[in-house]
């Protein structure tokens, strides 16, 4: 698995977006650190950014990259290579690379300006932590739906649709159902629903890390209860890690029994 | 020795093979023959594990290949359609192939035999379908394996190209070597094919030599025995 993993790594590597990616996050870091003077201002801008690109280019570059790596995959295959290890290798590849492009995009000019003498540098950690689950949940989910469409155009719609659902439809559902059931008590409710979106719960994290959850109100008293706590922590963190690991369990399972 | 046991494949509704058994002895040319869409490529894929049988068992020495991956390490296959990752070089792929599988080569010889060395630090992209198909010819015969497979090993070749190709493959042969090969090249398989295959809607219709085939379809030309066993079941 390491030998596909180093392949596929090498090959993303001399890819042009894996540099457009690195560059647009080096350029969002230094604009927002040396334009704003802010840390904590370009920390929170920077999670909003986040939580809604990281996903994105998690599920289309996933997708990009198994359609266009096809060819590859096949002739893997016929060599003595456990299958799973070819899959869990192009998909760590992607994951990794991705993960790199972002945790040095924002990190260097971070340093760069002095991160390590200030303390803003948890928020900043789970900032990069949080990251980097989205985009190895979102990298897993984007490799089920290719593996499960030999359609590219349908592959592509589905990822983009997935991504909207969960970054924006979700988060509208959610609202509607609060409002109509708001003579109920809703905090058991809005609590699990968090969890079944992996980018509200990594909002959540972000924000309660960033000690602002007093202006989400009575709401964000509840979450503050809940997450703040280290049960609470640990379970959200759980969550995430079944984010990731469900969907590689799937990819593989899927994969072992496709045929070629 | 491989043998094939009651193999059936779908692929949705479409039956591609129907309860096939097959068994091919070690060493010798077999030529795998039939119309397009008969099951040759099914066939060939399951033998490594690319596609997966609904039902029935495939055995290589005895051994039972469904989940397992080792015994790949003694086949050599030749895809069909030679598609390459194109942002590697000839050279790249080459030793990436050679690192993946950790054995000894005979690289060197083959590229000089079908001429590569021009190409070496060329793209895959950029080449010609019939480089390509060089480039192919030599990822398969360079690891030296028992058991050789090749899925339309004569397509995009020039006919030197050709020549140096059945002169490969007749010397592999005299290593002791079993080289399964499928085509529509009928003059390639009369040349070179100690036993065919002829395999029509997925079953086995004719197993035997040249002359068998001629003499069960009371034709003397090998092209139109083949041609009789399909007007025959599909008019």
């Amino acid at each position: 698995m390491l030998k596909i993993l180093k392949y596929s790594f090498y090959d993303l590597s001399r890819s042009r977006w894996s540099y457009v990616y690195f560059v647009f996050y080096l350029l969002l870091g230094i604009v927002l650190l040396f334009l704003n003077n802010n840390l904590s201002n370009a920390v929170i801008t920077l999670m909003n950014v986040i939580i809604l690109l990281v996903p994105l280019i998690g599920t289309i570059f996933g997708v990009m990259y198994y359609y266009s790596s096809k060819e590859f995959t096949e002739l893997l295959l016929a060599q003595p290579i456990k299958r799973s290890s070819i899959f869990l290798g192009q998909y760590l590849g992607v994951a990794i690379s991705l993960s790199l492009s972002l945790v040095l995009g924002l990190g260097i000019p971070f340093v760069v300006y002095g991160l390590f003498e200030s303390a803003i540098i948890w928020d900043f950690f789970s900032l990069l932590t949080t990251g980097v689950f989205l985009t190895f949940i979102f990298t897993a989910l984007a490799f089920n739906i290719a593996l499960s469409n030999e359609n590219k155009i349908k592959g592509f719609s589905y990822a983009i649709l997935l991504w909207l659902f969960l970054a924006v439809i979700y988060d509208g559902l959610f609202l509607l159902l609060l409002m109509y059931f708001q003579d109920y008590p809703l905090d058991k409710f809005s609590l699990i629903a968090t969890m079944f979106n992996p980018i509200d719960l990594s909002r959540i994290l972000i924000l309660l890390q960033l000690d602002i959850a007093a202006l989400l109100g009575y709401t964000g008293a509840v979450f503050k209860q809940f997450f703040g706590t280290s049960l609470g922590f640990f379970i959200a963190m759980t969550m995430l890690f079944l984010w990731v690991v469900l969907p590689v369990a799937r990819m593989l399972y899927v994969a072992k029994r496709k045929d070629f | 020795m491989v043998s094939f046991q009651n193999l059936d494949k779908k692929f949705g509704k479409n039956v591609v093979l129907n309860g096939l058994s097959l068994t091919i002895n070690t060493g010798g040319i077999i030529a795998v023959l039939g119309p397009n869409g008969s099951g040759k490529t099914t066939l060939i894929k399951s033998l490594l594990g690319m596609v997966l049988p609904n039902k029935g068992s495939i055995q290589i020495d005895n051994q039972i290949i469904k989940n397992q991956w080792e015994y790949r390490n003694n086949i050599d296959y030749l895809p069909q359609i030679a598609n390459f990752p194109g942002n590697l070089n000839v050279n790249e792929l080459f030793t990436m192939i050679k690192d993946l599988r950790g054995k000894p080569t005979i690289d060197k010889e083959l590229i000089a035999l079908f001429k590569l060395q021009p190409f070496l630090k060329e793209k895959l992209s950029t080449l010609s379908g019939g480089t390509k198909q060089k480039v192919n010819l030599v990822l398969t015969f360079m690891f030296d394996s028992p058991l050789v497979i090749l899925d339309e090993p004569t397509s995009g070749l020039d006919p030197i190209s050709m020549i140096r190709l059945k002169e490969l493959i007749q010397q592999e042969k005299t290593k002791g070597k079993t080289i399964l090969i499928t085509t529509h090249i009928m003059n390639f398989v009369e040349e070179v094919a100690d036993e065919i295959i002829f395999l029509l809607e997925g079953k086995i219709y004719f197993q035997g030599t040249v002359s068998a085939l001629k003499t069960k379809t009371n034709q003397q030309n090998f092209e139109y025995a083949i041609a009789t066993i399909l007007s025959e079941n599909h008019a």
